[in-house]
Formats: C-alpha cells, sequence, structure tokens
C-alpha cells in the first residue's frame, strides 16, 4: 500500500512538471518565430487566433495528421526508436531540476553526473536517426552531431566541475543554496570564463544556431532529419526545444542562483522582491537564457565545421582548465563571498 | 520487493549481452552493449552505489559507447564473412571463456562478494558514496590510481600519434591566415569616373542611385 502511494505521488509530480513543459515548449516555438521575426523587422506569426497564439496548436494538429514515412531501406526498429531516444532523455533530466527550496522531483546526491548522464544520451537519438534512415543526408548529419556533442560535452564537463569545485556539492539544491544572496553572489561573476564556456557548449550541445551544423539546411538538406515526416519529426523539434528549456534551467541553477531573487539578502528591496515567490524568479531566468538563444540565433551566422571542432578543443577546453587552476587558488584563500 | 527489481534488471542484463554477441547486425550490437550498460547501473543503483552506477552511464554510455557507435556505423560488414570461421574457432574461443570465468570465480567468489556489500552499505550510512570513493582514491589508492592516469596518457599519446601520420595531398585550412586576412589584401578599389557615356536601359534606372 505505501508502495504504490509513493509511486502514485511520484507519477504526480512527474505530470504536473511534464505537462506545463509541453505547453512551454510549444509557446517556445511562437516565441522564437516572434522574436526573430521583430529582430528581422517583420511580423513573425499573427494570422491564427489574436496576434497569431493559436499558431503552435495548429502546427502541432498539422504534424499529427500527416503521414509518418519510413523509408524503404530504413532500418525500421532503430528508426522508430530513435526519436523517443532522443526526446527521453530531455525529460527524464527534469527530474532533478530543483524549481524551489524543497521542489523538485528527485533530490538526489548526484544530481550534476545525473544531469550530464542524460544531456549526453540525447545524441544516440540524432546518430541512429541518421544511420537507420539509409539516407546519405541523415548520415552526413548525424556524423556532425555525433563529433560536436561529444567534442562539447568535455568541455561542459570541466564547466560543471568548475561549479563543484565552489560549491562542494553535486546536488542541486545544495547548489542554489549555496548561492544565497544578491547577484553578485552567484558563480556566474567568479566563474565568468567558465560560465562563457558552459554556454557556448550549451548552445553547441543542443545543435542550435550558429552551431546547427547538424542540420545545415544549406548543405546537408536537414541533416539527421532529413527522412522523418509528420509527428516522428515533431518528436525531433521537441526534442530539440525541451532540451533548450533544460539548458537554460541548468544554467540558471549553476550559475544563476536559482529560485533566489537578483536583491535577495539587500536591506530594503531585498524582502520586498522575496515577496515574489522562488519558481517565478527561477522561469523568469531561464526565459532570459531562451531569450539569449534567441538573440544568438538572429545574429551569428552558422559556424564552419572545422571552427566548430577548433573553438571546442583548442579554445575552451584550455580556458576551463586554466580557469579551474585559477578557482582552486580562490577556494584555498577563501577569497570573496563565494568560497 | 528489491529481490524482484534485482532479477528484472538481471535478466535484461544477461538477455542484451547475449544480443550483443548473437545479434547479426552490428549497430544493434552496439545499442544492445547500450542497454546491457544501462542494466548494470540499474543494479548498481540497486545496491546503493548511486555514484558508481550514474558514473558508468556517464562514461560508457554517454562517451564510449558513442564513439563506438560512430565507428560500427561506418563498417560494412559482409556478415556471412564473419560466420565462417565460427566453428573453427569455437574450441579455442570455449577454452578462453573458460579460463576467464575460472579467473573470475578465484578472483570473486562469492565470500567476497558479501564482504564488498557489506562495506558499501556502512559506508552510504555515514555519508554519501562520492564523498567515500574519494577518500579513499586520494589517499590509500593514490598511486594505483596516477598509474591508471599515466597509462591512460601514453594510450592518448600513442592512439593520436598512429593516426597522426603526415599523408600527402591532405587538405587543410590554416586559421591565423584565415583570421588575419584583411580587406585590402582581397578587394582592389579601382577609381573610376562616375558617370559613363552608354546607352540608358531600364534596369540600369536604380542601380545609379
Amino acid at each position: 500500500m505505501e508502495y504504490v502511494q509513493e509511486v502514485l505521488w511520484i507519477l504526480a509530480k512527474i505530470v504536473a512538471l511534464i505537462l506545463p513543459l509541453f505547453g512551454v515548449v510549444a509557446y517556445l516555438t511562437y516565441a522564437e518565430r516572434k522574436v526573430l521575426g521583430w529582430m528581422h523587422h517583420r511580423k513573425g506569426p499573427n494570422r491564427i487566433g489574436f496576434g497569431g497564439l493559436l499558431q503552435p496548436l495548429a502546427d502541432a494538429g498539422k504534424m499529427l495528421m500527416k503521414e509518418v514515412m519510413i523509408p524503404a531501406q530504413a532500418d525500421k526498429a532503430l528508426f522508430v526508436l530513435a526519436p523517443i531516444m532522443a526526446f527521453a532523455p530531455a525529460l527524464a533530466a527534469w527530474a532533478v531540476i530543483p524549481f524551489g527550496d524543497g521542489l523538485v522531483v528527485a533530490d538526489i546526491n548526484v544530481g550534476l553526473l545525473y544531469l550530464l548522464a542524460m544531456t549526453s544520451l540525447g545524441v544516440y537519438g540524432f546518430i541512429l536517426a541518421g544511420w537507420s534512415a539509409n539516407s546519405k543526408y541523415s548520415m552526413l548529419g548525424a556524423m556532425r552531431t555525433g563529433a560536436q556533442v561529444v567534442s562539447y560535452e568535455i568541455a561542459m564537463g570541466f564547466a560543471l566541475v568548475g561549479v563543484l569545485m565552489a560549491s562542494g556539492t553535486m546536488n542541486l539544491s545544495d547548489i542554489v543554496r549555496a548561492q544565497e544572496g544578491p547577484f553578485w553572489h552567484w558563480y556566474w561573476l567568479p566563474l565568468f570564463p567558465i560560465f562563457l564556456v558552459y554556454w557556448i557548449a550549451a548552445v553547441a550541445e543542443t545543435n542550435r544556431a550558429p552551431f546547427d551544423v547538424a542540420e545545415g539546411e544549406s548543405e546537408i538538406v536537414a541533416g539527421y532529419q532529413v527522412e522523418y515526416s509528420g509527428i516522428s519529426f515533431g518528436i525531433f523539434f521537441l526534442a530539440e526545444y525541451a532540451n533548450m528549456i533544460l539548458i537554460g534551467a541548468l544554467a540558471s541553477v549553476m550559475f544563476f542562483g536559482g529560485w533566489y531573487s537578483p536583491f535577495h539578502g539587500i536591506p530594503v528591496i531585498g524582502p520586498i522582491f522575496d515577496l515574489i515567490p522562488g519558481p517565478i524568479w527561477f522561469i523568469a531566468k531561464i526565459a532570459f537564457f531562451l531569450f539569449l538563444y534567441i538573440w544568438i540565433r538572429a545574429t551569428f551566422p552558422r559556424y564552419r565545421y572545422d571552427q566548430i571542432m577548433r573553438l571546442g578543443w583548442k579554445v575552451l577546453i584550455p580556458v576551463t582548465v586554466v580557469w579551474l587552476v585559477v578557482e582552486s587558488i580562490f577556494v584555498l584563500t577563501g577569497f570573496g563571498p563565494w568560497f | 520487493m528489491q529481490l524482484i527489481i534485482f532479477y528484472v534488471f538481471a535478466a535484461v542484463l544477461l538477455f542484451a549481452g547475449a544480443m550483443v554477441v548473437s545479434s547479426r547486425n552490428p549497430v544493434h550490437a552496439a545499442m544492445f552493449l547500450v542497454l546491457a550498460f544501462f542494466n548494470g547501473a540499474a543494479l548498481w543503483l540497486l545496491a546503493e552505489a548511486e555514484f558508481l552506477g550514474v558514473a558508468l552511464v556517464l562514461v560508457y554510455v554517454g562517451a564510449v559507447m558513442v564513439l563506438f557507435l560512430f565507428v560500427v556505423m561506418m563498417l560494412d560488414i559482409n556478415v556471412s564473412s564473419m560466420r565462417q570461421g565460427f566453428a573453427r574457432y569455437l574450441p579455442i574461443g570455449i577454452a578462453v571463456a573458460a579460463v576467464m570465468v575460472l579467473e573470475m570465480i578465484l578472483v570473486l567468489g562469492s565470500d567476497q562478494i558479501n564482504v564488498v556489500a557489506a562495506t558499501a552499505g556502512g559506508e552510504t550510512a555515514v555519508g554519501s558514496n562520492i564523498r567515500a570513493i574519494g577518500s579513499v582514491l586520494y589517499t590509500v589508492y593514490l598511486y594505483p590510481f596516477e598509474l591508471a592516469a599515466m597509462i591512460l596518457l601514453l594510450a592518448i599519446i600513442a592512439a593520436i600519434l598512429l593516426t597522426h601520420r603526415r599523408r600527402g595531398g591532405t587538405k587543410h585550412q590554416d586559421p591565423t591566415a584565415q583570421a588575419k586576412v584583411r580587406a585590402e589584401d582581397r578587394v582592389r578599389l579601382v577609381q573610376m569616373q562616375a558617370v559613363q557615356r552608354r546607352q540608358p536601359s531600364n534596369n540600369e534606372a536604380g542601380a545609379k542611385e
């Protein structure tokens, strides 16, 4: 009986997390098209619903209605499995993200490692999608995304080591608690180079512009997803946006103080801003990072593939390693309010 | 309850392991190996060794198997020729397997497994087992640890040296030269008269402005 109750309670938490996430993914695509439109000095979607607000629903409906095609020479089992393998880790990783003090599905001690493991699993979906479709463009896209994600995972892992050294814990809730205080107490300031590396690696890891060579529509049509149609393509789409939101949440937890307000602990204005509950601050920080994604996409041209590899291996990894040494000096001397 | 979960994971683990060997398609075999790693990690989680479990997924599934899959994907393996020597090599294979099983039994007898499980449980009761592993890894087992690191470094350097022979005819970019390029090196601006005598046409009307 107790088991059943516990399982039901966990299921309820999962549903309460996943359902809003789907909504956010849908409206993130709308926000992206709108913001991109404004940055390009056009209007973006504005036909369906007031100001185009129903556009994501129309898109979802369209994808659901379309036929799911499986190429004749494809490896059917893996072809069907691939979108699921891309999407499932993006959702599973949310289990350890703390929305507020104690507001987390699984408060585990190896949260950071778990996140790293889950984000590194998503690449299987992309590689298998590219291989199983038996198409040369898919294959090229899969090779590109595989090499890129594996390379940038190293830089990203090192960046997480920086946070780990500063906070001394792998529990994400404790990482946020270690940053308690106004915004200059958060880790983005003492770990600024690592924060930059993390963000660049995160953009590359999610295959977003300017590192979206895996799709590279002008070179290899749409990369690993060429042969997918209808909702099986839609799931890849969902996976990409769910990953973006996840990366935004991770960046807020590790570098932007999670659920704390930016003025927490300042005498007069601190308590006023603390009236706004923590989860709202957390969501606002995620929204900021998502806007950053779109902004970067509208601003930078796509990197050439060899430049991506060079940046990852020869610039980002050395920068993090050097800053880890600097940080260990900080830790030893107990520098500033952070260590 | 825990026992049932253990047997489910163990059964899937054995099934996946068997499929790795018997699967005809190398990519399928690699994916079954991933499944096997996952179930191994789940068994570790059951034994309250959460660090080892997650590290297994992170290192083997997240990095090693991706590279494996990458290589396997590009192979065009002829399955029938692979099966040809099966009967001929079978006795040697069985002999090697028997020796390995014997060695495993000698090293990991059932009494030793019990000891390991008992100490692991004791440590997790004190604190997280990340802390427990860290505290012995950098003190008691420092030299073996450093030795393993040296061997890995050597392997990396050796692998890079083996693949990075100079071959003729490869094309590569020189990023510093690319970054140093200035517009003056590439484009020559020529002074010209703004208005020249020619036949006016409709397409040029816009271009003149």
